[in-house]
């Protein structure tokens, strides 16, 4: 559908994680951490992936870097196949897919000034002189509302959202047209939280930005993202336009996590979805819809029949057998 | 009423001031590594400057004054056959300094491009650390005998001796480190941006290991100078021409009940050195790791 359109195409993709070498080798069972997921960003769009701790969202935005090996599916951007691209014939294609990590401490090295650390993707692409890239970097610092002069300061010299605007630039010196911005400000505090998100979004308008916004803060997702996409056990349940997703929900995970939202006036009060029990182990999924064990409207059919993401004209896609546009 | 209470209780909890380091603890970090530092310059001029400082050639026999005391001539006495003891310590210093120095040079060189490639290729990393196992099993004296028996005795035969199995505990050391610093964030972010495998060593990975490393290279000096001395004494080691303070114990032991002053003064050099090296490895090590650092 949008094949042609996206910068970023990701069909199918898959990683399985070994884990848990038993004593004689017999016991190497299988962490389905994603397994099978398929989206499109468009340019300039930005597609909030939300869902809890552990469904696998981090996974697929390192597995779309090919910062870990997917273990199958197809990775498309702006229309070439990265997927088994050589590691050298790789490293030309990063400079139109960067990142922004999670935590804005471990992923500085602290033993490189902020200057070295923005400057350090301008070397390895032998981008401009000495000289141009000092003044590329500065440029870098001034756009994210850092000072120029803070570029001898060492990592550890910065508050957290400072390092965040480090990130953010060390992502921007390559002229990226897709970030992955995976969990960039839930380290943050909520008042600096508003900053960088308000940061990601001029810099998108700026340089025509797609963001693939991994995060588990539905206010967040809300606020920056064009469409959301949840997972729930390696799997996309539904993806929707924002305002649909969060105006009327179809799969009943995604109702859950909207009603776990908190409300901002006190009287008001949403109808209350608690799910039952916890995630189950994505080593031994469920069988069927992998969501039947906590769902509140489960019938017979959903412990055997896995349901596919079916969607309808408007682009909203539910994978639910009870819930599917057709009903 | 009820809220200056609330203050004064909580100003009365409140530590008034940050705790400041004891005075023991300020002078294990800086006083004891410093002395250790100060004894060691002296004892490496001492070895460096012997011949213009000692007072009689070190070879020199002279079968008058031989077994002396110590007295204003000889001043730590002389040996059975008249030799002067300080001259030949002061030259037994330079044996021991280009042991230590040369093993703990070579066993981190060695120690960390092995430990390097175990911690970054996985698949490099079984085999080499079974052979470094396998080296970690053979016994230092008897290497050095077996590596003496093959070979004519020299000093470099007793570095090679003493480096190989010192190899192996520098492997394992940088291979932790680099298993470590592989699996953190930054790594990944430098991947991300394209940094080449080169680069990525060099900037990110190899830095790491430097702390850690400095102050193994201290300790393997140490135990290098103190091997050197074994192997000396067992007739393993130091060709026995040559004045090393192992050489120098190993003949003075036959007349230690007559002329004690024969094995005190390289003995109290050799402990003095070991000593210094290992106060100072110590201190550089809560120094360098910055968890202890700001603990002390």
């Amino acid at each position: 559908m949008t094949g042609k359109t996206s910068v970023l195409d990701v069909q199918g993709l898959v990683k399985h994680y070994s884990v848990g070498r038993g004593l004689f080798g017999s016991g190497r069972r299988r962490l389905h951490a994603v397994d099978g997921v398929s989206f499109a960003i468009a340019p300039g769009e930005t597609l909030g992936l939300v869902g809890e701790s552990g469904c696998g969202k981090s996974t697929v935005g390192k597995a779309v870097l090919r910062l870990v090996e997917p273990t199958a599916g197809r990775i498309v951007l702006e229309g070439e196949d990265i997927t088994s691209l050589s590691r050298s014939a790789l490293i030309a294609k990063r400079r139109k897919m960067q990142v922004i990590f999670q935590d804005p401490y471990s992923s500085l090295n602290p033993r490189m000034t902020a200057g070295e650390i923005v400057q350090e993707p301008l070397i390895n692409f032998g981008i401009g002189t000495r000289a141009e890239q000092q003044e590329r970097v500065a440029a870098l610092f001034a756009r994210v509302g850092l000072r120029p002069d803070q570029r001898n300061n060492y990592p550890h010299e910065f508050s957290g959202g400072q390092r965040q605007r480090l990130g953010i630039a060390r992502a921007l010196a390559l002229g990226p047209s897709v970030v992955i911005a995976d969990e960039p400000v839930s380290a943050l505090d909520v008042s600096v939280q508003a900053q960088v998100i308000n940061l990601l979004m001029d810099l998108q308008e700026e340089y025509g930005l797609s963001y693939l916004f991994i995060a588990h803060d539905l206010g967040v997702v809300e606020h920056i993202s064009h469409r959301v996409a949840v997972m729930y056990l390696g799997k996309i349940v539904e993806t929707a336009p924002r305002d649909m997703l969060f105006a009327e929900p179809r799969h009943p995970y995604t109702e859950a996590l909207l009603a776990a939202v908190p409300v901002s006036h006190p009287r008001m009060r949403r109808r209350r979805v608690v799910l039952k029990g916890d995630v189950p182990s994505p080593i031994n999924p469920p069988s069927g819809c992998r969501f039947h064990t906590r769902c509140p409207i489960a019938v017979a059919r959903c412990r055997e029949e896995e349901p596919a993401l079916l969607g309808d004209s408007s682009g909203h896609s539910v994978a639910c057998h009870l819930r599917t546009p057709a009903n | 009423m009820a809220a200056s209470e609330v203050t004064a209780a909580t100003a009365a909890v409140a530590p008034t001031a940050r705790r400041r380091p004891s005075r023991l603890r300020r002078i294990r970090r800086y006083l004891l590594p410093a002395m250790g530092a100060v004894l060691l310059v002296i004892l490496i001029l001492s070895a460096l400057v012997a011949p213009w400082m000692a007072p009689y050639d070190p070879f020199e026999m002279n079968v008058v004054d031989r077994l002396l005391p110590p007295n204003e001539a000889y001043w730590f006495g002389t040996d059975a056959y008249g030799r002067d003891i300080f001259s030949r310590t002061l030259y037994g210093g330079r044996v021991s300094l280009v042991v230590g120095a040369s093993v703990a040079l070579a066993s981190t060189a060695i120690g960390l491009l092995i430990g390097v490639i175990a911690g970054y290729f996985r698949m490099a990393d079984a085999i080499l650390m079974r052979i470094m196992d396998g080296l970690m099993a053979i016994p230092g004296i008897l290497l050095a005998i077996g590596l003496m028996s093959l070979t004519r005795a020299s000093i470099w035969v007793v570095i090679v001796a003493i480096t190989i199995p010192e190899v192996p505990r520098v492997v394992r050391l940088v291979r932790s480190v680099v298993l470590s610093v592989r699996e953190q964030v930054y790594i990944q972010a430098a991947t991300a941006i394209g940094t080449r495998f080169p680069r990525l060593m060099v900037r990110h990975i190899l830095p790491s290991t430097f702390a850690p490393l400095i102050v193994q290279a201290t300790y393997i000096a140490a135990s290098a100078v103190l091997l050197e001395s074994y192997l000396s004494f067992l007739g393993v080691g130091t060709p026995p021409e040559i004045p090393s303070w192992g050489n120098i114990i190993a003949e003075g032991r036959l007349y230690v009940q007559i002329a004690f002053w024969n094995i005190l003064f390289p003995s109290i050099f050799l402990a003095l050195m070991v000593l210094s090296i290992n106060v100072l490895g110590d201190g550089l090590r809560d120094m360098l790791d910055p968890r202890l650092a700001r603990r002390l």
